[in-house]
């Protein structure tokens, strides 16, 4: 019952939004916006060709490698301010600071520093993972009540066998709220890195399109995205809420 | 202060100095970057000589107007959604998963419809920002108490002045919540949106020196956007934990 009205609901906002999206097409003309119809038609054509293949491959890879970093640097980070008190009251808020901070001014720097080819994408891509992850796993771990250890000192477990059957089981809820966050951020830095300055991937595939003035490919291309993300999103969403209610 | 509040001072003050030394001694190529003293008396001879004065009133102008508009269009939003329950329901998956797809990317899509104007930068400035206001907003109006809204009932209270003289201020820490990630997302989204393509602005000054090798200029502008940031997020953080404060009657 409840799964039918969400269904309904769901459809209904997909409708209001094409209804927008032809309304302001009816405003801005064909060629700024087109009709949902014809970008629907180009997006089947695109999709399969080989040259959104090689655009998509590069900057899924370019992603894959930036999480990667992000998540090991910034679960380091958050392991260790978590664990050492001094560093954690020290470093946090730094952390927070810097999180808040506008990363996109700091692209010039990284591209100075990687250069401008994929590893440039890559690290600013990371840049803006590691922070969520790194604060969210420190916040995990400090909550973790103390009588928690010593119940694990209790039963004489192993360091081995506290971290896997107690430590690790306590942190996982947050820390995977911080690693679906860094997914999030990760993939908008990697994208922000694309358009400002590369030759290949999606957000220059936007950029190029929107400087040929093909709006039909630049609707394509963020429509991709913008299904990748909300997918990915949900999915992340749906193990995170399985993990908090198991606990 | 404290001495967490000094061991962190003593932290910061050691990376600068990490960073000078090494850019003094070559162990990081002043193409690169240069040392943090030459940033900041860069950015001295810059503000002095007034040639970014135009860019800085266009940048924080449009920075302003985005975060006012998304403030109070989105407080204005939360408040109908919240009255429409049902409207509410259908809303909940599009707020779910909102900041989770990189809005940014119709970034180009508003510069085809509207043009290079300034107009295309607060849509979008507006567009990130307003949605953490219109959740917080919708937050905070779950959490006040009903016999608050019972009391207005008895004493008669407008639409308006019910939400004015009671939802607002019993809702205001969840609001102010929203408004600080108002302040961060607007800030973001002109800075982002000035970097890629604009006629005009610090985020296209900074785009520019970069183009140009000049990085003097670059890191001068840099160091200009992370210091208004910085005063900005902890004029912010001082205000909440003033107001928290005040809340509690004073007690800690």
């Amino acid at each position: 019952m409840t799964a039918t009205r969400r269904a309904v609901d769901t459809l209904v906002l997909v409708i209001v939004m094409l209804a927008i999206w032809e309304v302001l097409h009816r405003m801005a003309g064909s060629t700024a916006l087109p009709d949902p119809v014809t970008t629907m038609s180009y997006f089947l054509h695109l999709v399969p060709s080989p040259r959104f293949a090689a655009n998509a491959a590069a900057t899924l890879l370019a992603f894959s490698i930036a999480l990667v970093l992000a998540y090991a640097i910034g679960l380091a980070i958050g392991v260790w301010m978590g664990a050492h008190r001094l560093s954690g009251l020290v470093g946090e808020p730094i952390l927070v600071a810097i999180y808040s901070l506008p990363k996109i001014t700091l692209y010039p720097v990284v591209l100075l520093i990687f250069g401008l080819g994929i590893s440039g994408k890559v690290a600013f891509g990371a840049m803006h993972g590691i922070l969520p992850v790194a604060l969210l796993t420190m916040g995990a771990i400090r909550a973790i009540p103390p009588v928690y250890l010593r119940s694990a000192r209790t039963l004489h477990l192993s360091p081995w066998q506290t971290i896997a059957t107690v430590l690790l089981p306590a942190v996982l809820p947050e820390v995977f709220t911080g690693l679906r966050i860094g997914f999030t951020v990760t993939l908008l830095g990697v994208l922000l890195g694309e358009m400002f300055a590369s030759k290949l991937g999606l957000g220059a595939m936007i950029m190029n399109a929107m400087s040929l003035a093909q709006s039909e490919e630049m609707m394509t291309v963020a429509i991709v995205l913008f299904t990748f993300a909300a997918i990915a999103n949900g999915v992340l969403l749906w193990i995170e809420h399985r993990l908090h209610r198991r606990v | 202060m404290t001495r967490i509040g000094i061991i962190r001072l003593l932290v910061i003050v050691a990376m600068i100095g990490a960073l000078e030394l090494a850019c003094r001694t070559g162990l990081i190529d002043h193409r690169v970057i240069i040392p943090p003293s030459e940033m900041a008396s860069a950015l001295a001879n810059l503000l002095a000589s007034g040639v970014i004065t135009a860019d800085i009133e266009r940048t924080l102008g449009v920075i302003i107007m985005v975060i006012v508009l998304s403030i109070v269009l989105g407080f204005a939003a939360g408040l109908v959604i919240h009255a429409l329950p049902r409207v509410r329901e259908a809303l909940d998956p599009f707020f779910a998963t909102y900041y989770a797809v990189p809005v940014f990317i119709f970034y180009p899509v508003l510069i085809a419809i509207f043009g290079l104007s300034p107009m295309p930068i607060v849509m979008i400035g507006v567009a990130t920002a307003i949605v953490a206001m219109i959740i917080a907003t919708l937050n905070g109006l779950d959490r006040v108490p009903r016999v608050l809204l019972k009391v207005a009932r008895v004493h008669r209270l407008g639409r308006v002045a019910t939400a004015m003289k009671l939802q607002l201020p019993a809702a205001a820490p969840y609001l102010f919540t929203g408004i600080k990630l108002s302040v961060s997302y607007g800030f973001i989204a002109v800075i982002a949106a000035e970097f890629i393509l604009s006629p005009a602005g610090l985020g296209r000054d900074i785009a520019d020196a970069y183009a140009d090798f000049n990085n003097r200029r670059m890191y001068a502008l840099i160091l200009f956007l992370l210091i208004i940031a910085t005063i900005v997020n902890a004029a912010l953080h001082a205000l909440d934990m003033r107001w928290a404060e005040r809340r509690s009657g004073g007690r800690p």
